[in-house]
């Protein structure tokens, strides 16, 4: 979070805005699936565990590099159905915020607190420090095309 | 049929989350934070009421997994600024992790 870029220029203000094409929600809908069986199939292969639920960290530090990195690939820009189905469809369906809380809360039912605070921070910081990285790769006026598909919801 | 199970759930889940945050994300992230603090409500739900495989593939991994998101609540972060966006970060680790505690709760009831 920290670096002297400026706040991205808000690129939605539409109050009623018109409801996203048929497509566009296929495109979600398809990428979801995949990148929820995807996130499934990783917890199967390497189970979080008692400790450090390091596949889950994983799952959304690579998820959240990958969607800062989407803006700069002009393919993706030129697609809105691309744009969505790639970022909140696979990379939305493959990270999660519900199974991290729910092991945060986990973690201090059991008494752990510094694990579990050291992992929710962890995560937090980690995926802040990716998409920043990431970000400075490419530029505003791409980051808001892409943000303006919806690519970031 | 465990992985068509949570396919299932998170193309709704996901598709559920772009509909919230597509007509309520604006300079703050209105629906993202809800369907974040939701998921996390309803898996706490689903952990604590300890259902079957196939119902914790289909709404926990699938539907809760595909409603929330990381991603786009680390990429809303960086793009809100330092204050606001260490704001929307204590604000939506803080209610997820509460609902995910109250959700719990209610499913061991």
């Amino acid at each position: 979070m920290a670096g002297p870029r400026p706040r991205q220029p808000a690129t939605k203000r539409f109050v009623n805005r018109p409801a996203p094409t048929p497509t566009v929600l296929l495109a979600v809908a398809l990428g979801g699936a995949l990148g929820g069986t995807l996130r499934w199939w990783l917890g199967d292969l390497a189970p979080d565990g008692t400790g450090f639920p390091w596949t889950t960290f994983a799952i959304n530090v690579s998820g959240s590099l990958a969607l800062a990195l989407l803006p700069l690939v002009a393919m993706v820009r030129a697609r809105p159905a691309l744009a969505v189905g790639l970022g909140p469809g696979l990379l939305g369906g493959y990270t999660t915020l519900s199974t991290y809380a729910e092991q945060g809360r986990g973690l201090l039912a059991d008494g752990r607190p510094v694990l579990a605070a050291a992992y929710l921070a962890g995560t937090l910081a980690a995926c802040l420090v990716a998409v920043t990285l990431a970000g400075r790769l490419s530029n505003r006026a791409w980051r808001a095309e892409f943000a303006s598909e919806d690519g970031n919801e | 049929m465990t992985p068509l199970l949570v396919a299932l759930g998170a193309a709704v889940g996901a598709t559920l989350r772009f509909w919230v945050g597509h007509h309520l994300d604006d300079r703050w992230p209105t629906g993202t934070l809800l369907v974040n603090v939701a998921g996390s409500f309803v898996l706490g739900l689903v952990v604590g009421a300890s259902p079957s495989e196939s119902a914790v593939a289909l709404v926990g991994t699938g539907l809760c997994g595909g409603l929330t998101t990381y991603s786009a609540f680390a990429v809303q972060t960086r793009d809100l600024g330092p204050a606001r966006g260490a704001a929307y970060a204590i604000v939506t680790v803080g209610l997820a992790l509460a609902a995910s505690a109250l959700g719990f709760l209610v499913g061991q009831a």
